[in-house]
């Protein structure tokens, strides 16, 4: 079991003078979180709330101003393998076909060719796309380069899955199917997960937990276990799950506490 | 084109006499291969009613026949693909060159603050510079032999490799980068995996530019200080008044020229097929 901590992390964006200049910006402020890897902990927030900062630090692509983000109690000092990101915009290689994409995380190890083509096809089978590893990236649908974006993340074999509105740019009906497939790949990976979306919908459905970031700074203002993603595992259809009273009760309780912020700033 | 036999198929449906399939405008392929048709025309009949002395316009004819001369004895003590070979060992050679100086260059200027800041004023002073104005001094420096000829081509076809292996650099996806550190990679390993193959197809349209400099250059070069290759051929024979030989040289440098553009694009659409769709 690994944990992800949060201790006190605040993030300051300096003032830049000249030109374009801007005044210090606080853009996260006292952080504490922890995200262990049998939980797959949902950040919901507005826009501006930090919600990617705060992945980008626990990516170690941005260093705190104040606190600390370890791994199992080790300083995150940069990137690295152990926290891979899925991107919303995917950000595979166009340059290699799906297979050498997911690949990539083994090369960057040395693992040779064979081998490493070898374990990209066991992942393409687990992502439901067998058949697809001579295919170019711009071939592949959006759903389908989620799919290979989120393979190639597990070849890694990361402790931490860091989700970036991964499922963002898809449309609705994929979007269903491919939060299913989320769930059901996180489950089987054993690694824990950060999953960053503006959607209160998806987020209690994915979430273990579901944490609410406020803005200006990014505060965290709440924190809801939400257990549906349990039920969907065990069988439990998306769409009835998201019809039950708790669920409609929860996504209301959570849509007031996320628009709370916004009418303070109007008054 | 569309739009003109959109417009015809119109006015068929109104009118309804005249079946749109009637005015099917030429295709641009055609026009141009009229248009050329109509130059060698003219120049032919210029030169059968002795508009032009030959000595400055031979006809088609005697260009045609002094070509073949060309391919099979020669002129100057080399045939022809003598000559094109000895221009082409040197256009060759410079872009080797080139590219083995100009794609670490331009890494270092697009990776790199200090690098670009060393690099910058060299390159910026290079690229406006006319390769004719910098040969007499790598003559002094290198001697009148190939040596002179091929850093001549090569720094003229320097810049262009440089700020596309640097532009091609600048644009990498930040995501890409980021993908890659993520998943556990090294400096050097998102150099060598994500920014390198990420900045080939503006490294290849670099290459492309160049090899048209590095062609203009070759010629003026050969021009003014060498003993084989097309550029003196035609400088010989000019001096000669030769003009039939001159002008099947130019029209060979053309064809080459055109040769050249046509290869180097079918290299780019086969190495990077995924450029056009990022």
């Amino acid at each position: 079991m690994s944990i992800l901590t949060f201790r006190n992390v605040s993030l300051t964006y300096p003032a830049r003078t000249g030109k374009g200049g801007a005044a210090e910006k606080r853009v996260l402020d006292g952080i504490n979180l922890q995200v262990a890897s049998d939980e797959l902990v949902a950040i919901i927030g507005r826009s501006g709330s930090g919600k990617t900062s705060l992945l980008n630090l626990a990516a170690g692509f941005l260093k705190p101003t104040e606190g600390a983000i370890t791994v199992d109690g080790t300083p995150v000092t940069g990137p690295g393998a152990d926290r891979a990101v899925v991107f919303q915009d995917d950000a595979l290689y166009p340059w290699l076909d799906a297979r050498d994409n997911i690949a990539f995380p083994l090369k960057l190890k040395g693992v040779a060719l064979a081998e490493r083509r070898a374990k990209a096809e066991v992942l393409l089978a687990r992502v439901g796309l067998a058949d697809a590893g001579d295919r170019h990236i711009w071939e592949l649908s959006g759903g389908m380069r989620q799919r290979v974006g989120i393979a190639r993340a597990l070849a890694a074999e990361p402790r931490f899955l860091l989700l970036d509105e991964p499922l963002g740019a898809l449309d609705a009906l994929t979007r269903t199917r491919m939060q299913d497939f989320l769930l059901r790949i996180k489950a089987e990976s054993g690694a824990g997960a950060v999953l960053i979306t503006h959607s209160i919908e998806e987020a209690l459905l994915l979430g273990t937990r579901v944490v609410v970031l406020s803005p200006n700074p990014g505060r965290l203002t709440a924190e809801v276990e939400a257990g549906f993603n349990a039920e969907i595992l065990n069988g439990a259809s998306v769409a009835d799950v998201k019809a039950s009273p708790i669920f409609k009760r929860m996504h209301a309780g959570l849509t007031g506490l996320i628009h709370a912020g916004e009418e303070e700033l109007a008054a | 084109m569309t739009l003109l036999s959109e417009l015809d198929a119109l006015a068929g449906e109104t009118t309804d006499e005249t079946p749109a399939r009637a005015a099917r405008p030429l295709p641009i392929a055609v026009i141009s291969t009229l248009t050329v048709g109509v130059i060698i025309g003219l120049w032919a009949l210029a030169s059968a009613y002795a508009l032009v002395s030959p000595v400055f316009l031979p006809s088609p004819r005697q260009v045609v026949i002094a070509l073949y001369n060309l391919v099979v004895t020669g002129f100057v003590d080399a045939t022809l693909a003598e000559h094109v070979g000895a221009s082409l060992y040197r256009i060759f050679g410079a872009l080797i060159a080139s590219i083995l100086i100009g794609i670490p260059a331009g890494l270092a200027i697009g990776t790199s603050r200090v690098g670009r800041g060393i690099l910058d004023p060299i390159v910026e002073f290079l690229r406006p510079l006319p390769p004719l104005a910098y040969l007499p001094l790598v003559i002094i420096w290198v001697g009148i032999g190939e040596a002179s000829k091929i850093t001549v081509i090569a720094l003229s076809m320097l810049p262009s490799i440089i700020l596309s292996t640097s532009a091609g650099v600048r644009a990498v996806s930040k995501d890409h980068i980021n993908a890659a550190r993520s998943l556990g990679a090294s400096k050097a390993q998102v150099l060598r995996e994500v920014v390198l193959p990420s900045a080939v197809p503006s490294i290849l349209t670099g290459i492309r530019i160049a090899l048209g400099a590095g062609w203009t250059t070759l010629v003026a070069a050969e021009l003014v200080a060498a003993t084989s290759g097309i550029g003196f051929m035609i400088q010989s024979a000019a001096q000669f008044l030769v003009t039939d030989i001159v002008i099947a040289g130019i029209i060979v440098i053309a064809l080459i020229a055109i040769v050249l553009e046509y290869v180097a694009r079918l290299i780019e659409r086969r190495l990077v097929p995924w450029a056009s769709h990022r």
